[in-house]
């Protein structure tokens, strides 16, 4: 398996980076091309799309994993231009990362929309393929015009996949949800247009590598700027109170939508982080660089936000949407830490949490579907009542009829509550962070490296102030998971006795079952991907490399010199 | 020259933010577009400003800024607005769809007890 991907990716390697942007944009206009009216091949076109995407994510994650760290970067030149004119994609180990969960998460989100979703409106597969283009192209491009133009890609697919469905509720938080954005990209424009002037590049290593050598005067400038990016980076990654908009579109978003949004608000903390490090390099210990503050504090004032309003939530898909709040705040503040040990426990906290929201995002769904059911069922009882008297029977007053209590007793659940059921549970243990799973693995590794950022048995001087209330905020926030959610399992599950089993598909539980074993997975395999998120995290935090392997990159010499390869 | 653009953008920026702020969704439109206008202008306004450059090099001159406006900001800004015009209609369509909805121009889809 392990051999296998790496020999694919040694095979495309050059353009390995660029097939992952043009596999979902060739996808999706190959769909628009077949029409509305076949949507079985679309379906079908649309899972194939995702399931090469994560092909090919899982093969540039291994290949990027085989390397050292000069050397362990994917770059490639899609104009053959030199470094800083031309456009760059630069893939690296938290590219790499990212882009697996991306191709993972539209993968489940994919197979879920194939039971009903994919009917409630047009052009559903071709907006999800140019969404998960638009997220692939963010995490991959080198150049801050790029990031903004993929960024509004993935956004404006995103508008018309919230919308997807329609009715009130999602046309009102769409409007709201397409207002803000619309601001954040007004100030990403700003903001890079600020930093344009200052430096005279857009590409990002090159921007790093000039902005250390700007005159003071201008620092002023280059601060304004980098916190204008800043603002619109953390509207994206729900920094409080910039994330008001999150929980009523997320809720109101259909399943499959909702699950490929917890990823999306990911790409504004990849975002923060990308150019957070490469503008302000430097570890813990050095001076606090702009925005470090806003990051720490802001972060646990998301954090403290999410849990207190998954505590209030009384509806399962607001309780996902503040879940999706409260992992961005707990990544916000471990990042503004600037500590390599905690970036890499977030990195992993990052991948186990966003894995788990999607999976209850999808399974809120079907929990709702059950308390329709009953509903229904219990419509048709009262309509039963009335129209079906026993002829010629008179029913006594006050005496109860149902006699079936006897029966309750050893009745076997459905399967369908079992399963749901179970996969609740184990969503509960993955968002709260308990054991044994890869949420519990992520805290652990966050506190551990909160509290030892040299390693254990290191003397390593106490966290601070801030340290401390994350550490708390941490075991609070998962305390306040644990209550929330088993709140809403006792009111879904535990409380109604006679509600009839949801009709659930195969296709549905498949992706539950899947995003779910991929958490036990990491949870098995946690040493081998904490120790990948770590070194990935130590890249990070020591941009050099980085930018030597990005402006050292050559362009193809012309055909005259090697002679032209036939593109696959 | 510069006190000029400076003045205009900040007025359409001003104008957007407050336009922004308004409950209807229509002036909440034009405020995205305003402040989309006065974005464009600052991006283009960071490539130095100067009057009969052109953005092409041309034999014999040398190539440098001194000669040449900045071809950049303008690509940047040209890109912009494509972006920002597709967007805006996008807005646009969902604003009628809220509209035809709920039967109301307010931006929470309902009136509010203050609102005359």
């Amino acid at each position: 398996m392990h051999a296998a991907l790496l020999a694919l990716a040694e095979a495309l390697m050059p353009r390995l980076p660029m097939l992952l942007i043009l596999l979902p944009m060739l996808g999706a206009a190959l769909m628009l091309l077949l029409g509305e009216r076949r949507r079985s091949a679309k379906a079908l076109l649309n899972l194939l799309c995702c399931a090469a995407g994560l092909l090919l994510a899982l093969a540039l994650l291994v290949w990027v994993d085989a390397r050292e760290a000069p050397q362990a970067y994917a770059i490639y030149l899609p104009g053959n231009w030199s470094v800083p004119y031309g456009i760059v994609l630069v893939a690296d180990r938290l590219s790499a990362l990212l882009l697996v969960l991306a191709s993972g998460g539209g993968l489940a989100a994919a197979l879920f929309s194939l039971a009903r979703w994919q009917r409630a409106g047009v052009h559903f597969h071709p907006l999800f393929q140019i969404q998960l283009m638009g997220l692939n192209g963010a995490f991959l491009t080198g150049d801050l015009f790029n990031l903004f133009v993929f960024f509004e890609v993935m956004l404006v697919a995103s508008y018309g996949l919230l919308l997807h469905g329609s009715g009130r509720t999602r046309v009102r938080a769409g409007l709201h949800y397409i207002a803000i954005n619309l601001l954040a990209s007004s100030f990403f424009l700003l903001g890079a247009a600020l930093l344009y002037g200052i430096t005279g590049t857009l590409n990002m290593a090159d921007m790093a590598f000039k902005l250390a050598q700007i005159p003071q005067a201008d620092r002023g400038l280059m601060h304004a700027g980098a916190a204008l990016l800043g603002l619109a980076f953390l509207i994206k990654a729900a920094l409080w109170p910039l994330n008001f908009w999150l929980v009523p579109a997320y809720s109101a978003a259909s399943a499959p939508v909702a699950a490929l949004f917890a990823i999306m608000t990911k790409v504004g903390l990849y975002a923060v982080l990308r150019l957070w490090t490469l503008f302000f390099p430097g570890e813990a210990g050095t001076a606090m660089p702009l925005g470090g503050q806003v990051l720490v504090w802001g972060g646990l004032a998301t954090l403290g936000f999410g849990a207190l309003g998954a505590l209030a939530s009384q509806h399962p898909g607001r309780l996902a949407g503040y879940s999706v709040i409260a992992s961005a705040g707990t990544l916000l503040a471990a990042v503004g830490m600037r500590q390599s040990a905690v970036t890499g426990g977030a990195l992993f906290y990052l991948f186990s949490a966003t894995l788990a929201v999607s999976a209850l995002f999808l399974l809120v769904e079907l929990i709702e579907r059950s308390r329709e059911v009953e509903d229904e069922a219990m419509r048709a009882d009262t309509e039963d009542e009335e129209l079906l008297p026993l002829p010629g029977a008179v029913v006594p007053e006050g005496v109860n009829l149902d006699e079936d209590e006897q029966a309750l007793i050893g009745r076997a659940i459905p399967a369908a509550m079992a399963f749901l059921g179970l996969s609740f549970i184990v969503c509960t243990l993955l968002v709260a962070g308990l054991p044994p799973l890869s949420g519990f693995v992520s805290k652990l590794a966050l506190l551990t490296a909160l509290l030892n950022p040299a390693g254990l048995g290191q003397a390593a001087p106490a966290p601070g102030v801030a340290g401390w209330l994350l550490l708390a905020l941490l075991i609070l926030s998962g305390l306040a998971a644990t209550i929330a959610l088993s709140r809403i399992g006792i009111r879904y599950f535990w409380a109604p006795q006679q509600r009839p089993a949801p009709l659930l598909r195969v296709i549905e539980c498949l992706p539950i079952v899947l995003l779910l074993a991929a958490c036990g997975l990491l949870s098995w395999q946690a040493g081998p991907v904490l120790r990948y998120t770590e070194a990935a995290a130590q890249t990070l935090h020591r941009p050099g490399p980085y930018i030597e392997a990005v402006l050292g990159s050559q362009p193809v010499p012309p055909p005259a010199v090697v002679p032209p390869e036939v593109r696959p | 020259m510069e006190i000029v653009l400076a003045l205009a953008i900040g007025v359409l920026g001003g104008a957007g933010v407050w336009l922004l702020l308004r409950p209807r969704t229509f002036q909440v439109l034009m405020g995205l577009s305003l402040l989309s206008y006065a974005v464009n202008l600052f991006i283009f306004a960071t490539g130095s400003l100067s009057i009969g450059d052109e953005p092409i090099v041309r034999a014999g001159v040398p190539a440098t800024l001194e000669h040449y406006t900045d071809p950049m900001p303008q690509a940047l800004v040209l890109t912009a607005i494509v972006i920002g015009f597709a967007t805006t209609a996008l807005f646009l369509v969902v604003l009628l769809a809220a509209r035809g909805l709920s039967n109301t121009d307010h931006v929470d889809g309902r009136e509010t007890e203050e609102q005359p």
